[in-house]
């Protein structure tokens, strides 16, 4: 018994020795570490690129953006302050709890000063609380959620390229005046669709149109014939689809089997990109409206800077990817601008600046890290119209930054009440 | 509680060879020293997915249970746990008993229907109810959907230490992760874990010997279960996030690997698989998809040559017997 | 009107119900005659459609190869590749645990959709069906009640797809049950080391059930291209269901398979229309019901 007690004791006290050796370590390791992060700051910029690689998003974003990055500091000279400017890049997987943790790594670790992508909007709302509490700028350019700028806007944090409101916006208002006044959703049954579908109701009505009905489907379906068929059944002209990637391009190519353009109905993604173009193939898409921020053949401008891009890439770059390129460029010149890469001057000064390269002309940044600029209403050509592989859309509209995106008073953000 | 914890430590204590305290002490030494070394975060989701193993382990190397919807509880303690800081403001040591005890309330629910069950069916059944735990996930309004939980906050242990830097959290994390093995290692060794072990082996025979098999199998099932949610609810405090990922079936699948690879005839197996695929997807990180065929092959590799996993080919190779 | 729906609109639900049946029934078919032969779950078999998918557009862009030689071509092609997997790996499996063929095949699905991925990105590609199956036809469907206005639009690639499904799943029935192939098969299930002395070569017949399986799964994989967008992730989603299918039915049943996989597909169906939110669940939820009944599955044998 005295043995067992006296082992028990050791085993104890063994236990605790050891976290109280941890404790009175840790301080000491904390200060040394912070001594570390500061003086490496001072050496260089670190932008991180952390992005789908692999995953379903990867065509979008992914390498893509990495390679938009390195134009970006290539284009910028490649020193900022007379300081090296480094890129490290990392794959999320789509993963929030990945991302938060690879950020920061990045931070601890690395003296990340901005990281951007982020595309998922799991992924950038974690990134953006991490950047908050790390007091590090995160550039959103891959994540479509609202609530970015909205609810859950940070001082720190930018959303660049697009995002649900301006797409859903874009596309509804030029459907509804253009006769499309009768609604049915098809939405996918979770808060991104809900909220996606709730956008462009409100713009449908506030436009004069009328909402018939709405049908939710489980996230992920492969097979829509059902919820087609019921949203043929309610008559109305124009069919709403309220989900994005895989389940868009399902839904609309399994809607030629119906007959549903034939009859007279219409469909509308209101969330796309020229990559779910390129997925669908033009005889399934011809025809469909949405709304980008930016696409290859606008002008010369855009149309060199593809080409350049395309020269590495092999294929012509997304909105996302240039969008990557805008912001990091505009990081760039704001670190310039207020001297340092302090984040919140750096947010100042961001914030203060118009947005002028190849992505946005006269864009500017709104008090809620929003960065609002031009939005373009696209048709789909017609296999005929197109030129080949990535001919794709016909600019229709272009959409002025100040309709395009949410009055920054509405977003629900505190920053811009 | 505190009683019964000493009472269990000191019979503990006293089965200990010298040599395995020495080893005791040295692994103790090892984790106190280590985030010095190496960045505390990564270290953190390591024990966590460790002791996610090892509780999982205690179906499948154990009992002779494959779960493949362990995911399920991992995920919805997290959750739990989440929620419990973020939206309550609990302290950690709150919110992470929350979220085990919700666990545990889930494996009872899956393991009352699974275990009728053997083999196959049993990993097909823990499959198709995790599959429903993932759509109630996506669907319940607390969970954000695929959004998550974000910026969850690391609150003060007790409502006095604060674990907000990194390191401090580190030696809360540790001893979760010291407490969680120790209940494995004490449910292996106990009588209840002779019995588990001779139904693995032949249930038969078990049953025949009086044992009322099923009873064993529901109690170890929500203790797995329970234990996989203590993991899970500590990932919650330490990534700072919430999200679908931890609730999919990909991720019971991760668990079977780690367990697999580390060695599932062994206690501390399945904790050494988990940190390989951990650091293996951290540093492949930049390849993108490589990292998912890199693991396939390691896999495959596994299941047809080194089934005993890393620990029990040690073992083996060593010549000791299997702890 | 019934339910308050209208009959057309009712019965062309149920038909892409019995179409949505007929992925399920070649999926789980493949499966079941897999398990039966080998006693693995091929976890697998969803990255194996989803080869079937890729190999389809692969002829296409790159071989000029038709819609009708895929249908040909892609399962003997899959087929190969399953002999090549079970001659390399799963043959070392057979002395052991079941368990350890589902883990492989599950490191396999790893290792397949991430080279698939690596190769051809994963948002997706296009096919376009012959136009011979492009659009719909109208059926009229006043003899049945009566009224004149009822028909029923019967979307021709979807009706394509039960024909393809039932005539295969009969033919597989029949060869199983009805043949002295199948009459082998059967036997070297159920006791191999006897079928063996009497000359039969067991490992041959093991090899080729495992290449007829995974040619199943390309073949669905054919019938699947022509109507859903083709990625890498489109088998991982759907094996899972068709696992509660299989155990619904109860394990290496071959008729149970079918006659559950198409029944399912109905059920599904009419939660489309009663409560869609729930379609993606109700077959766990029909899943637990059967266990919690009848553990075995509605037609499989107690073990």
């Amino acid at each position: 018994m005295l043995r067992k007690t006296l082992l028990a004791t050791a085993l104890g006290a063994s236990v605790f020795g050891a976290s109280v050796f941890g404790a009175s370590v840790f301080a000491a390791g904390a200060m040394a570490q912070s001594a570390i992060a500061a003086e490496l700051s001072d050496d260089m910029v670190k932008i991180g690129v952390l992005t789908d690689m692999a995953a379903v998003y990867a065509d979008l974003s992914g390498d893509g953006s990495v390679l938009a990055t390195h134009m970006a500091v290539e284009d910028f000279g490649g020193s900022v302050l007379g300081k090296p400017i480094e890129i490290v890049s990392a794959d999320h997987q789509n993963k929030a709890d990945i991302a938060a943790s690879k950020a920061r790594e990045w931070i601890d670790t690395q003296g990340v000063d901005m990281i951007t992508d982020l595309v998922t909007s799991s992924v950038a709302l974690a990134v953006q609380e991490v950047g908050r509490e790390k007091n590090r700028i995160t550039m959103v350019t891959g994540a479509a959620t609202s609530r970015l700028t909205g609810e859950s806007c940070s001082p720190l944090g930018f959303h660049w390229a697009y995002d649900t409101y301006s797409l859903a916006n874009g596309t509804g208002t030029a459907v509804v005046k253009n006769g499309g006044d009768t609604w049915f959703f098809i939405t996918a049954d979770y808060a991104f669709g809900h909220s996606l579908e709730g956008d462009v109701s409100n713009i449908v009505k506030a436009n004069g149109g009328e909402v018939l009905g709405t049908i939710r489907h489980p996230f992920p379906s492969s097979d829509f014939a059902s919820f087609l068929l019921q949203a043929q059944a309610s008559g109305a002209k124009i069919v709403g689809l309220a989900n994005a990637g895989s389940d868009t391009i399902n839904a609309i190519k399994q809607a030629s089997e119906f007959g549903i353009v034939e009859g007279g109905q219409n469909l509308a993604g209101l969330l796309m990109f020229v990559t779910d173009i390129h997925s669908l193939g033009l005889n399934a898409a011809q025809g469909l409206f949405m709304t980008t921020g930016w696409y290859w053949d606008l002008n010369d401008e855009t149309r060199a800077w593809a080409a350049r891009f395309e020269a590495e890439a092999g294929k012509k770059p997304t909105m996302i990817q240039v969008g990557t390129y805008s912001a990091v460029l505009s990081y760039l010149k704001a670190v310039e601008k207020a001297g340092t890469d302090e984040a919140g001057a750096v947010a100042e000064a961001l914030k203060s600046m118009p947005v002028n390269d190849v992505f946005a002309n006269g864009g500017t940044v709104y008090p809620n890290g929003r960065m609002a600029h031009d939005m373009y209403l696209a048709q789909v050509k017609t296999p005929g119209e197109s030129a080949g592989d990535w001919d794709y859309l016909n600019i229709v509209r272009t959409i002025p930054a100040a309709e395009a995106f949410q009055d920054p008073a509405k977003s629900g953000c505190a920053l811009s009440q | 509680m505190a009683r019964a914890l000493v009472a269990s430590l000191t019979e503990t204590a006293a089965t200990l060879s010298l040599r395995q305290w020495l080893l005791v002490l040295a692994a103790l030494a090892v984790l106190v020293a280590l985030p010095f070394f190496v960045y505390p975060v990564f270290l953190m989701k390591v024990m966590c997915f460790a002791l996610f193993a090892c509780a999982f382990n205690l179906l499948l190397g154990f009992t002779g249970l494959l779960s493949f919807g362990h995911a399920a509880f991992f995920g919805s303690a997290s959750y739990v746990a989440a929620h419990g800081l973020k939206v309550w403001g609990l302290t950690p040591e709150i919110a992470i008993a929350l979220a085990t005890l919700v666990a545990a309330a889930l494996g009872l629910v899956f393991g009352f229907i699974a275990i009728r069950r053997q083999g196959i069916y049993f990993a097909m059944i823990t499959l198709a109810l995790s599959q429903m735990v993932f759509f109630a996930a996506l669907q319940m309004p607390f969970t954000g959907g695929e959004d998550g939980i974000q910026g969850v906050p690391r609150t003060a242990f007790l409502g006095i230490f604060d674990l907000s830097s990194n390191l401090a959290c580190y030696f809360f994390v540790m001893a979760v992760f010291v407490f969680g093995l120790f209940a494995v290692w004490r449910t292996v060794h106990s009588p209840f874990g002779q019995v588990l072990k001779a139904i693995r082996e032949n249930e038969p025979r078990a049953v025949s010997l009086g044992y009322r098999v099923d009873h064993y199998k529901l109690t170890i099932f929500v203790i797995s279960a329970a234990l996989s949610g203590l993991a899970g609810g500590t990932k919650a405090l330490v990534v700072q996030v919430a999200s679908l990922t931890d609730v999919t079936w990909q991720m019971s699948g991760e668990v079977v690997l780690m367990t697999l690879l580390g060695g599932m005839g062994t206690v501390f197996g399945p904790a050494v698989g988990a940190f390989v695929v951990l650091t293996l997807q951290n540093y492949l990180n930049a390849f993108g998809s490589l990292v998912t065929i890199v693991i396939g092959v390691i896999f495959v590799i596994c299941v047809l040559l080194f089934r005993r996993g890393i620990v029990g080919e040690l073992q083996a190779r060593l010549g000791r017997r299997p702890s | 009107m019934v339910f308050d729906v209208p009959l057309s609109f009712l019965a062309l639900q149920l038909f892409i119900g019995l179409q949505n049946g007929a992925f399920y029934a070649l999926l789980s078919l493949g499966l079941a005659v897999i398990f039966g032969m080998l006693n693995v779950i091929n976890f697998a078999h969803g990255a194996q459609y989803m080869l079937g998918a890729f190999a389809t557009w692969l002829g296409l862009e790159y071989l000029g190869i038709s819609y009708w030689w895929s249908l040909l071509l892609v399962p003997i092609v899959l087929g190969l590749f399953g002999i090549l997997i079970e001659r390399a790996l799963l043959r070392w499996l057979y002395d052991l645990d079941h368990l350890y063929g589902l883990l492989l095949t599950f490191g396999l699905v790893l290792i397949i959709e991430g080279l698939v991925t690596d190769g051809f990105g994963s948002s997706g590609l296009p096919y376009d069906k012959p136009a011979l199956f492009a659009g719909s036809e109208r059926l009229a469907l006043s003899g049945l009640t009566g009224n004149e206005r009822d028909f029923m639009v019967v979307p021709i690639y979807r009706l394509w797809i039960i024909v393809a499904a039932v005539i295969l799943c009969i033919a597989t029935w029949y060869m199983i049950e009805r043949t002295r192939l199948g009459s082998y098969l059967r036997a070297a299930t159920e006791n191999p080391a006897l079928v063996r002395a009497f000359g039969v070569n067991v490992p041959l017949l093991i090899t080729l059930t495992y290449g007829f399986g995974v040619a199943l799964a390309g073949f669905a994989g054919v019938l699947a291209a022509g109507l859903q967008a083709i990625t890498p992730h489109m088998g991982s989603n759907l094996i899972i269901v068709v696992f509660a299918v299989v155990v619904i039915g109860g394990m290496g049943s071959i008729l149970g398979s079918i006659i559950t996989s198409f029944a399912l597909g109905l059920v599904e169906a009419i939660t489309r229309i009663a409560y869609p939110e729930a379609s993606n669940i109700v077959i766990f939820v029909i899943m637990i019901l059967v266990l919690l009944t009848r553990p075995a599955g509605l037609f499989g044998r107690e073990a």
